[in-house]
C-alpha cells in the first residue's frame, strides 16, 4: 500500500498544531500538551521511518518518496515533494528537536501553553516542508509561512524587547526572501516550470547566474546568517523563548545551508565558482570575528548565538571551497570531504546549539536572567546540570569523540588543499571557540557560590533531565560513529560535486 | 446651426465650473456634492451629443444609469454629510482634514 | 589478540561510566572497586601483550576496529597498531594508573568528590591507551585531545578554587593552540597521501618530502616538513615545550595523584610518543629536526632554572618534568628515539614517584605546599624520606639508577648527533644536568633535612602515611632503581624498537654510542671516567648542600646580589605577564573594538537601524504632501491627468 510518508511529516503536525489550539480554546490544557507531545513524537517515528527506508539503498542518491500531483495548473505548479542525502537528515534533526522543545516547555510556559505548542507543531510541519519541497513555489511557500509562527513564538512568548527583535528577524529575512522569489520566478520563466531538478539543469549565461546567485545569497546569507547581515541573530536569541531558540538555531539556520547546497550551487555553478572568494572570505570572516565578538559578550544567550554564527561559518567554508579544492588537487577527495563536512556541522550544530540553549534555558527558569555574571559557582548546587553543560561546551568547542569535531575537522582538513592559510584560519576555531565557550563555563558553572540566588538552585528534575540526556546522547553518538549520516549523504554528495564542477555555459 | 462642438464646448466648460467649484470651494460640503453633479451632468452632455452624431442609442442609455447612480450617491452623499454635521457640527471643508499625514 | 586488545581500552573505560555515572548508588568504595578492577584488567592484558610481542616475538598487530567515516577514497577507522612501542608504553601507562588509583584511596579520603575523581582518572587511563595504541591520526587526535579534556576536567577538579579553575583554562587553551598545529599537520598528511593510516603515510614520506607547498607567496616549502613541524607544534603543547610550557606548573591545582599520573608520567610524554611515533617522517626532515632539537634544549634549560626558585613543593617537581621533557624532546630531535623513550619510561617511574612522594608530604602536613615551612620530615617519615631519596637520585641521574642511564645515554647520543644545532643541544642538556641536580637536592634538603619550620598544629599530628599512599610508593621506587639497568641494552641497543623506529643511517646516533657499550655495569663504570653529566650532577647536589644545608643565609644572598636575574626567574621569564596581558588583553581588546564599533555601531547602528532612520526621515518629509484636504488630492488628481494627456498629444 502506497502512504505518502513525507506529507504525514508534513500535515500531521499542522493538523496536532489545529488539534492542540482548540482544546486550548477549551481550557483542555493538560490534554494539550500531551496531544502536542504524541503529535511530534509520532511524526519523529515517521522521520525514522523515513531515514530508514533511505538507508536501505545508500548507493542511490537521488529523491527518493517522490509525491507529485497537479498543484495550480496555470503556473505548472506541483505539489511535489522527495528526499535525498541532503534532505533526509535535516528532516530527521527537524523532526527529532521538536518533541525535546515541547517536553523543554511542558511546565514553564505558564501564557497561553497551547497556542505555545501549537505554533511549534506549525512550525515543524512547515519546516519539514521546505526540505521535502522539490517543487520551487512550494517551497517558496513553506519558507515564508515559517517565518509566522517563528515571529509569533518570539513576539508573544519573548523577553522584554520581543518586538525589536521579531521586527528585525521577520523584516531580515523577508527582506532576502523576496530578492530569491525574483530569481525563482525567472527561473520559471526560463524552464517554464517550478521543479527544482530542472531548475538543476536549465542552461544560464554568465550575467543571468551572477544575479541569480546573489540573490539567493541575499536570502540565504540572511539564515545562515552571515556576516554582516548577522545582526539579527543574537537579537532573536535574546528575546525568544528557550524554544524558539533552540529551533531558531538548531533548524531555521539550516535553512540557509540547505538552500546554498540545493539552490545556489546546482542552480548556478559557474557564478557559485566565480564567487566562491567572496563566501570563503565572508566564512573567515565570520569564524574569526564573530570568535572575536563572541568572547566579550556578558550575556549567555547572545555568546552562544555568535558561536552560532561562527560555527555556522563552517557550513558555507566546506560548501564553496570545493572549487579552489578541485582546481588545487585535481582530485574530489578534498572537495567532498569539504561538503560532507559542511552537512555534518549542520546537523552537529543542530545538537549541540540546541542543547547550549536548553541550559540556559534550565537556568533562566530558575534565576531569571541570562547574565553570566548573575550565575557562578552553578556546579556547587547543581552537579548534574553541570556535567551536561561542561560535556556541551565541549562539543561545542569541537572535542573529538563528540559531533562538534566531526564538521570542522572535515572542512579543516578539505580547505588544506585550497590553501594552507585557509585551513590555518579556519582552524583558529580550535582556540577561539574553546576560549569563549570555556570562559563562559569556568564563570558559570566553576568557582564559589556566586551570590543567593545560586545558593539556591536546585539541580535539574526528570523532564529535564531527559531532555539533556537524549541530547547528551546522540551528540556522543555521532561524534564516536558519524558513519551513518555521512553514508546516507555520501552518494547524493557525489551527484552534487559532479554536478557542480560542470560548466552550465 | 448648432454642431456636436457646440455641445462639447459646453459640456468642457460645465465640467471646468464643476472641478473650479471643488478647488476654490472653502466653506460648504454641499457645495462640493453640487460640484459633482455638475460634472456627472457635463459627461452626459458627452453622451447625448455623441449618441445623436452617431445614431446609437447606447449613449442615452448610459445617461440613464449615470443618473440613477447620481441619484444614489446624492442620497447617500447627503446621508453621510447630516452624519459628519452631528459629529462636527460643521461642514466647513476646510476644517476636514483628518487624512492629514 | 584483537579482543585483548579492545578489552585493554574498553576496560578503564567502563569502569569510568559506571563510576561516573553510578558513583552515587555504588558508593565510595564501590568506585574505587570498579575503577581499580577495570585499570588492573588493563595493566594485567597489557602484560599478555608485553609478553606475547616482547618474548614470543608476536608479529606487528595493525588492524581496524570499526570504520568511524568513509568519505571517497579516504576511510576514517578507528584502529590499533600493536607493535613493541605501544606493548612497552601501555604497560607503563597501566602500571603507572594502577599505582595512582591505589595511591588515591588515601589521598583523596575525605573528599566530596570521590567517585568523581576515580571515574577521571579511569577516563584518562581510556584515552591515554587509545592514543597509544592507535594506528591512524584521527584516533591519535582523538586521544590526544581526550586526554587534554580529561586533564582539564581534573585540574579544575577543586572547581572552587579560582586558581584551579583559571588553571585548567590555561591549560585547555594553551593546549589548544599545540593541537591546531597539530590538526593542520595531520590535514597536511591526509590530503597529500590520501589515508589517516600510518603505514600508508609513513610509506609516503619520501614523496611527501619532494612535494612542495607554497606557504608564503614565492617560498616553497617541503609538505613533509610543514606537516612535521604543525605535528611537532601540537607535541609543544601537550609536552609543554617552550614556549607551551605555561600551563603545566600551573596544572599543579589539581590533586596530587593527578600531577603524578597525568602531569608526569603520561599525558605530557603524548607528545614524545608521538614524535617517536611519526619518526618515519621526521627523519625525512632536516628542519624538522633541527627545529625539535633546540626547542627541547631550550625547554631543558630554561625551564630547570625556574625550579631552583620556585617555593611550592609540586611547582619544582613540576618545573623539573619541563626540563625533563625538554631532554626527551632533544633526544628526539637527533634522531635518538630510543633514548627519548626510554627517558620517558625511567622519568615515569620516578617523576610519578616523586608527585607522589610530594603527595605524602603534603597530607602529612595537611595540605600545606609551602617547602618554607617544611623540614626535617626524615625522622617523622622514613618510608616517604627513603622512597623520595631514590627519587630524587633517579632524576638528578646518579650513576646505577635508572635516570642515570636513560639521561646518559642521550646525553652521548646528542654529542654523536650531527643535526643543526646539536652543538646547542649538548650544552644544554649537559648544563640542565647541574641545574637538576641543584634544584632537586634543594626540595629534598628543604623538605626532608634542615630546621623543622612546620606549623606547630600541624607537627602534632604529623606522622607517616597511611599504607595505600606508601606502597605504591614502593612499588614506583622499584622500577626507579632497576628498570634502567635491566632494559638499557635491548632498548637502546638491542634494536627492541626496530619494528616501530625508522632512523636513517646518517642519523643513526644510539648505534655510535652503542659501539662503546659493553652492558650496563661498564656503563656505569665508563660514565665516571669519560662523563662530565655525573660529575656535574655531584657538583650540583654540593652546591645545593652547602646553600640550603650548611649556608642557609646564602641563597637569599645571592639573590639580592644578582637581583636583575632572579627578579627574571621569579617572573618565569614574563611568559605568563605576555600571555596574559598582550595576548589575552590584545584578543579581548579586539573582540570588543569588532563587537562595539564593528557590531553595534556599523552593522547595527548605521547599517540596520539607520536604515530605518533613513526611511523615517524620508516620510516626516513626504507626508507633508498629505495636507488632508480633498481639494488638494483633487487638484493633484487633475495636474496629473492634464500632464498625461498632454504628455500623449505631445508625443504623439
Amino acid at each position: 500500500m502506497y502512504v505518502p510518508l513525507l506529507s504525514i511529516c508534513i500535515w500531521l503536525p499542522i493538523a496536532g498544531a489545529i488539534a492542540v489550539l482548540v482544546l486550548g480554546a477549551q481550557r483542555r490544557m493538560e490534554l494539550a500538551r500531551w496531544v502536542a507531545l504524541g503529535v511530534s513524537v509520532a511524526t519523529f517515528l515517521v522521520a525514522v521511518h523515513l531515514y530508514i527506508g533511505f538507508r536501505w539503498y545508500p548507493e542511490f542518491g537521488g529523491m527518493r518518496f517522490v509525491e507529485r500531483v497537479p498543484w495550480i495548473g496555470a503556473f505548472n505548479a506541483f505539489y511535489e515533494l522527495g528526499v535525498d542525502g541532503i534532505s533526509m537528515p535535516l528532516i530527521l534533526l527537524t523532526a527529532f528537536l521538536t518533541p525535546l522543545v515541547v517536553i523543554a516547555g511542558w511546565e514553564v510556559i505558564k501564557t497561553r501553553p497551547a497556542q505555545y505548542f501549537a505554533a511549534f507543531l506549525l512550525l515543524e510541519g512547515l519546516m519539514i516542508g521546505v526540505f521535502a519541497a522539490l517543487d520551487a513555489l512550494l517551497f517558496y511557500v513553506f519558507w515564508e509561512a515559517m517565518l509566522v509562527p517563528m515571529f509569533i513564538i518570539i513576539g508573544v512568548w519573548g523577553g522584554e524587547r520581543r518586538i525589536y527583535a521579531t521586527v528585525k528577524f521577520f523584516l531580515y529575512t523577508f527582506l532576502g526572501s523576496v530578492l530569491m522569489l525574483v530569481a525563482l520566478i525567472y527561473l520559471y520563466l526560463q524552464s517554464g516550470s517550478y521543479s527544482i531538478l530542472a531548475f538543476h539543469e536549465l542552461p544560464l549565461g554568465m550575467n543571468e547566474q551572477v544575479l541569480i546567485f546573489l540573490a539567493f545569497l541575499i536570502a540565504f546569507a540572511v539564515k545562515v546568517p552571515m556576516w554582516p547581515v548577522h545582526t539579527w541573530l543574537p537579537d532573536a536569541h535574546v528575546e525568544a523563548p528557550t524554544g524558539g531558540s533552540v529551533i531558531l538555531a538548531a533548524v531555521l539556520l539550516k535553512m540557509g545551508g540547505y538552500g546554498f547546497i540545493r539552490f545556489s550551487l546546482p542552480i548556478t555553478p559557474d557564478a557559485s565558482q566565480s564567487l566562491a572568494w567572496l563566501m570563503i572570505g565572508l566564512s573567515l570572516i565570520a569564524i574569526v570575528y564573530i570568535a572575536l565578538v563572541a568572547l566579550v559578550q556578558k550575556d549567555m544567550k547572545k555568546l552562544i548565538a555568535y558561536s552560532s554564527i561562527a560555527h555556522m561559518g563552517f557550513v558555507t567554508l566546506g560548501f564553496f571551497v570545493i572549487f579552489a579544492t578541485i582546481a588545487n588537487s585535481q582530485d574530489e577527495a578534498g572537495a567532498m570531504l569539504a561538503l560532507q563536512g559542511g552537512m555534518v556541522q549542520m546537523i552537529s550544530h543542530g545538537l549541540i546549539s540546541g542543547a547550549l540553549f536548553l541550559c540556559v534555558g534550565v537556568m533562566y527558569d530558575r534565576l531569571h536572567s541570562r547574565e553570566i555574571s548573575a550565575y557562578g559557582g552553578v556546579a556547587n548546587t547543581m552537579p548534574i546540570f553541570a556535567t551536561f553543560v561542561v560535556l556541551f561546551a565541549l562539543a561545542n568547542a569541537g572535542l573529538p569523540g563528540t559531533s562538534g569535531f566531526v564538521g570542522e575537522f572535515f572542512v579543516i582538513l578539505g580547505s588544506f588543499h585550497a590553501s594552507f592559510w585557509l585551513a590555518f584560519t579556519a582552524a583558529t576555531i580550535l582556540v577561539f571557540g574553546a576560549a569563549y565557550t570555556l570562559w563562559m563555563v569556568k564563570r558559570v558553572v566553576f568557582g564559589e557560590v556566586g551570590n543567593d540566588g545560586v545558593a539556591a538552585l536546585k539541580d535539574l528534575d526528570r523532564r529535564e533531565f531527559l531532555v539533556l540526556g537524549v541530547l547528551a546522547v546522540s551528540v556522543l553518538l555521532l561524534g564516536v560513529w558519524p558513519d551513518p549520516l555521512v553514508e546516507a549523504m555520501d552518494e547524493t554528495l557525489r551527484q552534487l560535486l559532479a554536478h557542480v564542477v560542470q560548466s552550465k555555459l | 446651426m448648432v454642431t456636436v462642438a457646440h455641445y462639447l464646448v459646453l459640456a468642457a466648460v460645465l465640467f471646468s465650473v464643476s472641478v473650479a467649484g471643488i478647488f476654490i470651494n472653502r466653506r460648504n460640503v454641499i457645495v462640493l456634492l453640487m460640484c459633482i453633479e455638475l460634472m456627472l451632468l457635463a459627461v452626459n452632455f458627452n453622451f447625448i451629443a455623441f449618441s445623436r452624431l452617431l445614431g446609437d442609442t447606447v449613449g442615452q442609455v448610459f445617461v440613464f444609469f449615470i443618473l440613477t447612480v447620481a441619484a444614489a450617491e446624492a442620497a447617500i452623499g447627503l446621508a453621510i454629510l447630516v452624519v459628519l454635521f452631528r459629529n462636527t457640527r460643521s461642514i466647513n471643508v476646510d476644517e476636514m482634514d483628518t487624512l492629514r499625514g | 589478540m584483537e579482543s585483548i586488545y579492545l578489552g585493554i581500552v574498553i576496560a578503564p573505560l567502563a569502569a569510568a561510566i559506571v563510576a561516573g555515572l553510578f558513583g552515587r548508588r555504588i558508593g565510595r568504595a564501590g568506585a574505587h572497586w570498579v575503577t581499580i578492577a577495570g585499570v588492573a584488567i588493563s595493566f594485567a592484558l597489557s602484560l599478555l601483550v608485553l609478553k606475547d610481542v616482547v618474548i614470543d616475538g608476536a608479529a606487528v598487530f595493525n588492524g581496524t576496529v570499526y570504520t568511524w567515516a568513509a568519505i571517497g577514497d579516504i576511510r576514517m577507522e578507528i584502529g590499533f597498531l600493536v607493535d613493541h612501542l605501544t606493548a612497552l608504553t601501555i604497560t607503563v601507562v597501566n602500571f603507572v594508573s594502577l599505582a595512582v588509583h591505589v595511591y588515591t584511596i588515601g589521598y583523596m579520603r575525605d573528599d566530596p568528590g570521590y567517585q568523581r575523581f576515580f571515574s577521571y582518572i579511569s577516563l584518562f587511563t581510556f584515552a591515554m591507551l587509545m592514543l597509544v595504541m592507535s594506528n591512524n591520526f584521527l584516533q591519535l587526535f582523538f586521544g590526544w585531545e581526550a586526554v587534554g579534556v580529561v586533564s582539564y576536567l581534573l585540574i579544575g577538579f577543586w572547581f572552587k578554587r579560582p586558581t584551579a579553575i583559571f588553571a585548567n583554562l590555561k591549560a585547555f587553551l594553551v593546549n589548544r593552540v599545540g593541537d591546531f598545529g597539530f590538526l593542520l599537520g595531520i590535514a597536511a598528511i591526509v590530503l597529500h597521501t590520501g589515508s589517516l593510516d600510518y603505514a600508508t603515510a609513513f610509506g609516503q614520506a619520501e614523496l611527501l618530502d619532494a612535494e612542495s607547498i607554497e606557504v608564503l607567496s614565492g617560498t616553497q616549502w617541503s609538505v613533509l616538513s610543514l606537516a612535521c613541524i604543525c605535528l611537532f607544534i601540537g607535541a609543544m603543547g601537550k609536552s609543554a615545550q617552550v614556549p607551551l610550557h605555561v600551563w603545566l606548573p600551573d596544572s599543579m591545582e589539581g590533586p596530587t595523584p593527578i600531577s603524578a599520573l597525568i602531569h608526569a608520567a603520561t599525558m605530557v610524554t603524548a607528545g614524545i610518543f608521538m614524535v617517536a611515533r611519526m619518526s618515519p617522517l621526521f627523519e625525512y626532515s632536516e628542519i624538522a629536526l633541527s627545529v625539535v632539537l633546540i626547542v627541547g634544549a631550550t625547554t631543558a634549560i630554561l625551564t630547570g632554572l625556574l625550579g631552583i626558585v620556585q617555593n611550592d613543593i609540586k611547582r619544582v617537581v613540576a618545573y623539573s618534568t619541563l626540563s625533563q621533557l625538554g631532554y626527551m624532546t632533544v633526544a628526539l630531535g637527533a634522531s635518538a628515539y630510543a633514548a627519548g623513550i626510554f627517558h620517558l619510561m625511567t622519568h615515569a617511574f620516578f617523576k610519578a614517584l616523586l608527585f607522589l612522594a610530594a603527595g605524602s608530604v603534603i597530607i602529612a602536613l595537611h595540605h600545606e605546599q609551602d617547602i618554607r615551612r617544611m623540614g626535617g620530615l626524615r625522622k617523622y617519615m622514613p618510608i616517604t624520606y627513603w622512597t623520595a631519596l631514590i627519587g630524587t637520585l633517579a632524576l638528578v641521574g646518579f650513576p646505577g639508577f635508572s635516570g642515570f642511564f636513560s639521561k646518559d645515554a642521550l646525553i652521548e647520543a646528542v654529542h654523536a648527533s650531527t643535526t643543526v644545532g646539536a652543538g646547542f643541544a649538548y650544552w644544554c642538556v649537559l648544563l640542565g644536568v647541574f641545574v637538576t641536580a641543584l634544584y632537586s637536592f634543594r626540595l629534598f634538603f628543604l623538605v626532608f633535612h634542615g630546621e623543622e619550620r612546620i606549623d606547630a598544629e600541624a607537627k602534632a599530628h604529623l606522622h607517616e602515611s597511611p599504607a595505600v599512599v606508601w606502597a605504591p610508593l614502593v612499588a614506583l621506587a622499584i622500577p626507579s632503581v632497576v628498570i634502567g639497568w635491566l632494559t638499557i641494552e635491548p632498548v637502546l641497543f638491542g634494536g627492541f624498537f626496530a619494528d616501530s623506529l625508522l632512523v636513517l643511517e646518517e642519523h643513526d646516533v644510539l648505534h655510535v654510542v652503542g659501539e662503546e657499550f659493553e652492558g650496563p655495569a661498564a656503563f656505569v663504570l665508563h660514565a665516571f671516567s669519560a662523563s662530565a653529566a655525573v660529575y656535574l650532577a655531584l657538583a650540583g647536589a654540593v652546591v645545593a648542600w652547602v646553600a640550603y644545608l650548611l649556608r642557609p643565609e646564602l641563597p637569599g644572598w645571592i639573590a639580592q646580589r644578582l637581583a636583575p636575574v632572579h627578579r627574571l626567574l621569579v617572573n618565569k621569564y614574563y611568559f605568563d605577564w605576555f600571555n596574559e596581558n598582550v595576548l589575552a588583553g590584545a584578543t579581548r581588546g579586539f573582540g570588543r573594538l569588532l563587537w562595539g564599533v564593528g557590531d553595534q555601531t556599523v552593522i547595527d547602528g548605521a547599517m540596520v537601524n539607520g536604515s530605518a532612520r533613513g526611511v523615517a526621515v524620508l516620510a516626516a518629509i513626504v507626508r507633508r504632501v498629505q495636507s488632508g484636504y480633498l481639494y488638494h488630492y483633487a487638484f493633484a488628481m487633475v495636474i496629473g491627468l492634464a500632464a498625461l494627456i498632454g504628455w500623449l498629444v505631445v508625443r504623439n
